[in-house]
Order: structure tokens, then sequence, then C-alpha cells
């Protein structure tokens, strides 16, 4: 309830700088608000390292005066702020240029209806109790074999935000989110080699973390499992993305059909609308509306109501990812993707991880990618990996400090299989993806 | 003295707190197991341009404003921040925060200014440095000559942007220091297109400066041209080779080596913690004899240089590396003391909301004997890479990796062709000890570093001369 009130507080500044804006002399503005609390605390080798208390505010104006725009951002809500906060963007708006593609979304895209997607869920933990929990999880993580030498620790973190987003087409809503993590990491030593690896559970509602003891095992058996790893010889193999680190090749794919890089034609997929980017078998789609996900939301940035569609099916590309600037400069209509894409899913395939590695047979599981070796103009792609090589289906030994490379058009196509192992933790929501072929670099 | 004053302006008299109210907040934080603590205030103005399609398409201005307070108790800290600079709000952070040690007596302090002995860079605000039409005429003529360049390039966007930082630290010990610090960059990047083939280029530079730094030796428009020459080299690039290989780098950016390689792994956090790959390792040879690495805050007007860091410690110039021998780490107050050292004033944090912790500022390895030509030419095969895109680290396997944006094949000591851009990845304890040749050309690089660490950015600087490598891996595609 107290909640309510602080929402409504901050829709009416949100209200006051629209209307600022519109005595300023502004023909349209549009303006977010946003409130965030929490609560961060991490532990190390069982004691508390840090305990951190978050309370922040910012807001941000974008005013048009015609066809020009201007933008300004503050953290501070007072009166006098938000008058400054509305003449530095007006102030703008005199030195950009006319551009006939700028502008508020179409009034009839706008959200109207606000289903409640369940991702507000306080969790009223205090400290102490925070730190019990992370301990429990380094415990777990440090006990598990003689083998864990060394912590970088464990943290639990909870958060709550109000964001708040009007414009002057009469669009005005408030949305309360939480957002809770627990996470772990640790070092092993064998001999020479050290290494650290980590895992973590992320959820709207605490109820739904894994449990610690089982954050801090998976923690350590990733760290032990990477011991002693080897590179390999240069060499062309198949390559199984683990669904954790898979979730990065869909996303320089979402990369490549956003709006910003195709009318700035800087995407290896130009002109890819219904043609056949993947194999048949694969379907992907946007899911804003799940229950309780991280991504879910009613509108995107911009207010525009986001919706349940295909992406891509039989592995033909559907529909771009535009926001309304990049919709118009495209002659489209935005598709409700300001800010990104929303619970993004591709459909699993049958096989388990363990089907995966049998269908591959011989070649790479990579768990881990490093850099930014990913252009999304050529599509070239070569970045650093970790992992294991496995023969005739089954994990040998770990591998490291080799490099993984190709074109994301190629590797796209030749995708050969999509786990049922989802990772459900993020936007994106993948199982693991076998590659058919990639370049191996190595000693 | 005058910074200081300026700095106390700028923060504590618009939001009406006293010396006296700094005292009554640090004496909260003192109780009588607190170790150290400290109370950061900082106000930021930033703006940003951007040019694109040969219209100004953007501009932003943002403001943002906070303080951030600390207490530390052995290797325990309590932290929290708000956006609000007023004395209710800081002291029932102080309250929150204090709960890291025992309850106790608080302590009383009387607050010292500090006197900055050195300032690297100038106090004038860097957004008010030109006019609002004059930063508007500068990108128009650096759109209109980049675009004149060639008849391939198909589209510019030139970013322009500037920072206004005012930061004030109080310290357990009563001092009071100030720093007022400016950071301009520009960008330009450039999209050629040649028979249906399209490739990218981009160059930017700034740094504790003002707008006239791109005014100055027209240096807008060089980074127009060196844009437009990337992109056209790429326009010829065929596929990167594979594997194990000699690799020389360029002189400038390609530093990036040394900030993934080693510098990260030597920061005073992770070898506290005994986390890192160079942990317990101050004394034994981690590079050949020809390398020297020093991390340096003081040099002037650098991207990555503070006058004082963010705990009002003064920069140095840190020697990390000297003839092959691992010599020390850059440190901040905490983990020098729990190291039995002093710090090295690299305690750095993104703002007031975050922890500072120890952060390189400009990282680079001292100039050789060789001339860059004599290294190329020893090269009987491999990779001459002259530009870097970002780069990545692993500080407790050591593993690293940097990705070329700009290379070439060389065989039979002459370069030969450009190849596409490709990860090298490597091991951070001995890449250096395989560095063969190091060339006489140190350069900085222009001014365009950030660096990420557990989530917070801070602007850094790297530099090399050309050096040459006896094997580090290659990603490319041709096997």
């Amino acid at each position: 309830m107290q909640n309510q009130q602080e929402v409504n507080r901050l829709k009416d500044i949100v209200q006051n700088l629209l209307d600022e804006a519109k005595q300023q002399g502004a023909t349209a503005a549009e303006a977010g608000l946003s409130q965030e609390n929490g609560l961060s605390v991490s532990v190390r080798l069982g004691d508390v390292e840090t305990i951190e208390h978050h309370c922040s505010q910012g807001l941000g104006i974008t005013v048009y005066f015609g066809q020009r725009k201007g933008s300004a951002s503050t953290t501070d809500l007072s009166v006098e702020s938000i008058k400054e906060t509305v003449s530095a963007a007006c102030s703008i708006a005199r030195y950009t240029s006319e551009d006939e593609y700028a502008g508020l979304p179409e009034k009839a895209l706008l959200a109207t209806s606000f289903p409640d997607l369940d991702v507000n869920h306080p969790w009223a933990i205090t400290a102490d109790e925070a730190i019990a929990l992370a301990i429990e999880c380094e415990d777990a993580a440090r006990h598990y074999d003689a083998e864990i030498t060394n912590s970088e620790g464990a943290s639990v973190n909870t958060h709550q935000g109000i964001h708040v987003l009007g414009n002057s087409l009469g669009f005005l809503h408030g949305s309360l989110s939480t957002r809770h993590s627990l996470s772990c990491s640790v070092l092993a030593q064998r001999g020479e080699s050290m290494q650290r690896d980590y895992w973590y559970t992320v959820a709207r509602n605490a109820n739904n973390l894994e449990a610690a003891v089982e954050v801090g095992q998976k923690a350590a058996q990733r760290t032990l499992r990477r011991l002693e790893g080897r590179s390999l010889s240069t060499r062309q193999c198949p390559v199984l993305y683990s669904a954790e680190i898979a979730s990065g090749l869909l996303s320089s794919f979402i990369g490549a059909i956003s709006g910003g890089n195709l009318y700035r034609k800087s995407s290896f997929l130009l002109d890819a609308l219904d043609t056949q980017v993947f194999p048949g078998f694969v379907h992907i789609h946007e899911q804003p509306h799940l229950i309780g996900a991280s991504g879910s939301s009613a509108y995107d940035s911009e207010g525009v109501a986001t919706h349940t569609r295909d992406l891509v099916t039989d592995g033909i590309l559907r529909s771009y990812v535009l926001g309304t600037y990049s919709a118009r400069k495209l002659g489209l209509h935005s598709t409700g993707n300001a800010g990104g894409v929303r619970n993004l899913t591709i459909d699993p395939g049958v096989l388990d991880f363990d089907g995966l590695l049998k269908q591959m047979d011989t070649g790479l599981l990579v768990t881990e990618l490093m850099g930014q070796g990913v252009n999304i103009l050529t599509g070239d792609y070569s970045r650093g990996a970790a992992g294991f090589w496995v023969e005739k289906g089954q994990i040998q030994y770990p591998v490291e400090e080799i490099t993984i490379a190709g074109n994301l058009k190629d590797m796209l196509r030749n995708i050969v299989a999509v786990g049922n192992d989802v990772d459900y933790r993020g936007n994106v929501r993948t199982g693991s993806i076998l590659v058919e072929r990639m370049s191996i670099a190595g000693q | 003295m005058k910074i200081l004053n300026l700095a106390k302006q700028a923060i504590l008299v618009p939001a009406g707190i006293q010396d006296a109210d700094i005292e009554k907040i640090m004496a909260r934080l003192l109780t009588s197991s607190v170790d150290a603590a400290d109370i950061y205030f900082q106000s930021s103005h930033s703006e940003s341009w951007v040019m694109e399609g040969g219209i100004i398409k953007e501009g932003s201005h943002s403001i943002e404003q906070g303080a951030g307070v600390r207490a530390v108790s052995g290797e325990k800290t309590g932290f929290a921040y708000s956006d609000r600079i007023e004395l209710p709000v800081l002291l029932e952070a102080a309250n929150n925060v204090r709960a890291i040690g025992r309850q106790g007596q608080e302590a009383q302090i009387g607050l010292i200014h500090a006197a900055n002995t050195v300032q690297y860079y100038p106090v004038a605000n860097p957004l008010k440095s030109l006019g609002e039409q004059q930063k508007i005429d500068l990108l128009r003529q650096v759109d209109t000559q980049t675009r004149k360049l060639d008849h391939r390039i198909e589209e510019v966007i030139i970013s322009l942007s500037g920072v206004h930082e005012t930061i004030l630290v109080a310290n357990q010990d009563g001092s009071l220091a100030g720093d007022i610090r400016p950071l301009v960059r520009m960008n330009v990047s450039v999209i050629v297109v040649e028979n249906g083939r399209r490739e990218q280029g981009s160059m930017g530079g700034g740094g504790r400066s003002d707008y006239n730094y791109f005014v100055e030796l027209n240096r807008g428009l060089e980074y127009g041209r060196e844009a437009v020459r990337q992109a056209l080299v790429n326009l010829e690039a065929q596929e990167a080779p594979a594997g194990n290989m000699t690799v020389v780098l360029g002189s400038g950016w390609p530093g990036i080596l040394l900030h993934e390689a080693i510098g990260h792994g030597l920061e005073g956090d992770f070898n506290r913690k005994g986390t890192s790959a160079f942990s317990g390792r101050v004394g034994e040879r981690v590079a050949s004899d020809l390398c020297t690495v020093v991390d340096d805050g003081t040099i002037p007007g650098r991207r990555g240089s503070l006058s004082i860091d963010d705990e009002g410690t003064p920069t140095e110039n840190t020697v990390l590396i000297e003839n092959g021998i691992l010599k020390g780490y850059m440190q901040d107050k905490l983990n020098a003391r729990l190291m039995g050292v002093k710090s090295t004033g690299n305690g750095r944090r993104e703002s007031y909301a975050s922890l500072p912790m120890p952060r390189m500022t400009n990282t680079y390895m001292l100039a050789g004997k060789y001339n860059p030509e004599e290294i190329i030419k020893s090269v009987k095969k491999g990779l001459y890479a002259k530009n870097f895109a970002g780069g990545q680290v692993d500080i407790t396997s050591g593993k690293f990796v940097f990705s070329a944006s700009e290379a070439y094949l060389i065989e039979d000591g002459k370069i030969t062709r450009p190849v596409k851009g490709a990860t090298l990845i490597g091991n951070g304890p001995d890449v250096l000890t395989k560095v063969s040749m190091v060339g006489t050309d140190l350069e900085l690089d222009s001014g365009v570093g950030s660096c990420g660490k557990e989530g917070q950015s801070v602007p850094v600087g790297v530099g090399q001369p050309t050096l040459k490598i006896d094997g580090i891996t290659v990603g490319g595609t041709s096997v």
C-alpha cells in the first residue's frame, strides 16, 4: 500500500515534468523516473566482507520542438532541479537538427492494459539473515572438496525498483518490480593449476531462488572440473555451446535484426526478412507477458504495448526488432522493442545435454567465452573460449587458452540441434546449442 | 587549497553542509572497532552530442550527484549512499553503516583541509569551453571533411562528450581532500561500401582537458581520417590465420595487452585474497628482462590520470615490473592496510554509489632499443596487429584475450596483406616472458579506454612501444 502511494507520488513528479516541458514550449515530451532500493551483502571465508545499502533515484526527459529533440537527466528530484532539467533539454533542442523521423510513438500503439505480471515480490530479509544465507552457500562450496582452496565469496542481493514512464500523449504508468539473487565463486588448486568459477541464481520472487547449498555445490563442481585444462591443436570441429552461454549467440542474432543496426546498414542480416536464417527446425519467439519472468513487461521503454510474437518460424526470419525511431527510418511500425527483446525463447529440441554430447560425438563443449570479438556488421566472430574436449559423446578433459571463430551467418544456419536443458534465469531462454563446425585456434 | 575551496563551493555550499556537519557524520561512523571510514561527495555534470546521417541527431545533458559513506572494520566494509546531500540523510546512512563494527563510544575528529600538492589537469568546466554553436560547428566540420575523404564512405557517425566532475573525500584522520576532473572524448566511426561489401572503421580520443583539445592540431579531423583509413583497409582484409604464431603488436592502444595480461592480476585486492595468478610472486621473473611496466596516474591531461584517487591519496608512478621482475601491486587503502604496505593512489570508484577498489590509471611499458622496422624485418612468418578493440582476463587462471581490429600478415620480414580482426588469447604470467624485442617508439593511446571491474567502469589509459611476442594464439578462421 505504501508502495502504491510512492508510485503515485512519482507519477505526479513525471506529470510535473511533462507539464513543465509544455510550459517551456515543447510540442511533445517523454519522461521517465526510477527509484531503486536494495541490500547487498557479501561474505568471504566464512565472514562478512561488505554490507551495502542501495538507494538511488533518477529522472530523465526528452523534449520535442517539432522534429528537433533534446534530452536531460538528473539524480535530483527537487522542484528546482526539475525546472532546470527541462530547460537543459529544451536548450539542447535548439541546437539539434530537424529529423523527420523523430517523435513519440503513434498513440494507437501505446499500452492501454496493464496485466499483473507478478514481478514484484519484496524480500523481507535482514542483513543478518542475508549474511547467514551467503555463509551457508559459501560453506557448501568450500567444504565440497579438499581441492577447493580459496574463495571469492558468496553474495546475496535484493532490489526493488519503481519505474514510471509518461509522455505528452497521455501515457502515464508506474510499475514495481523486484529482483533477488544469490551467487558464489570459489577457487580450486591442483599442483600449478588454479581455477575459479561461479554459479548464481536470480528470481523476481525469493521463493524461486535455488537453495543456497545447491548454488555453492554447483560453484564448486564447475570450478573443480576446470582443473588442469590444456589447449588444443588448431583444427575445425563441431562446437556445443552450453545453455548458460548459448544465450550470447541469440543475443548477437537479435543485435543483427535490431532497428538501429538495420537502418545504419551495419548488420550481417540486412534484407534478411522472410529468408532462411536458421535451419527449418528453429522457432524463436518473444514472450513479454510471461508470469514472473525476468524480462516481463506490458510495455517497452517508450510505452508501446509489447506482444507475444514470433521472430523466427521454420528457420525463416519473420520480424525485425524495432523501436519507434528505427521503425520510421525503415518505413515500418514499432514492434514494441524499444529497450530490447523480452523473454526471448527458442523452442527446445528433444535432446537433453547428454543427448547433445552423443550427437556431437567428437568436438568441443564450450562453457565460457571471453572478449567481445563479434562484428555485427560483417558477422565475423572470434572469441576466447574454455570448455571440454568430447570424444564418442563423453567429456575427456578440460580445455583452455583457445579461440573459436567463424561467421555468424554460417553459424546460425549450421545449428544442428537445440537442447531441452533450458537455462531459465535470464532474458534469453535457450538450451545448449550445437553448431556443426567452427575453427579452433590453439597451440 | 584553491581546488578544495572550489570543490566545497560546488558541492557543500549549495547543500548547506558545513565542516562541522562532516565532523558530525564522521563521528557517527567512527565507533571503537572501526579502522577506517570515509565520506565521498560527488557532483558530475556531463553532456553528449551525436551527429549521424549528416544531422545533429541527439543531444543530452546529465547531472549526477550524491554522497557515499563507508566504515571499515578489519576486512569488513559497511557502505551506504544517497542522491540527497542532506545532513539527516547522511547521518542515517552513517547509522546503517557503522553496524559493521562493534557498538561503542563515538570518536571526535577535527577536520583538516588537505592541500593537493600537484594538479595534473585544468579545473575549468569543459562543457563551457565552447559555446553550443561552436560544438555543433565542430561536429559539422568533422562530418563534412570526413565524408569528402573517399567516395566509398556511406555513413559517418560522430560523438562528442564532456564531463565536469567535482569530488570531495573526508577520511577518518580528519583530512578533507577535493578534486575537479574534466574529461572529454570524441569519436568518429564510418561505414564504407564497395561492391556490396560493407566494413567499418572507428577512431577517437580525448583526455582530462576541454573541447579545444579537438580543435587543436585538427584532432577531430584526424580521427575522421584514421577511421576512414581503417575502414578501407578492412575492405581488403582476408581471412585471419588461426594458431600459435609470432605476433608483432603496434605501439599505443595495443598496450591493452598489458592492461589485461598483467594489470588486473596485479591489483591489490586479488593478491591480498590470493586469487590472482600473480599472488605471492613479488621478486619473481614474470617477463623477459626487456620489459619494464608502470602504472602512472601522474601524466598531465591523460584520460587515466588523477591528481588524487577517490580515497584522497595522491596518485603515483608505480613500477609494476622492472626488467622482467615483479616489483609490486596497485593498492587502495583497505588492501594496502591489510597487506602492510601503503596505498599507491589506485583506489578508484565509478561514483558515490559504488565502493572504491584498486584500479589502474595509465598502464604502459617503457621503450626498448629496437627500431620498429627492425622488429618487423626479424619475423619470417607472423601477424602484425596494429589496432585493437576490447579485452578481458580471468585473473585466477591468468588467461586473457584482446581482439585485433586491424591486422596484417608478415611474410619474410615484410608486411604483406591485411587480414580480418581476430581475438588473441594468452596466459598472463608467461606472455611477457616471450617478449623478444621492444621498440623505441613508446606511445600512449589516444584517450579512449574504459575499464570494467565488478560492474564499475572507470576511464583508463594504456601504452607501449612496438613489441614482438614469440608465440601467442591467434583466433582466425584460416586453419
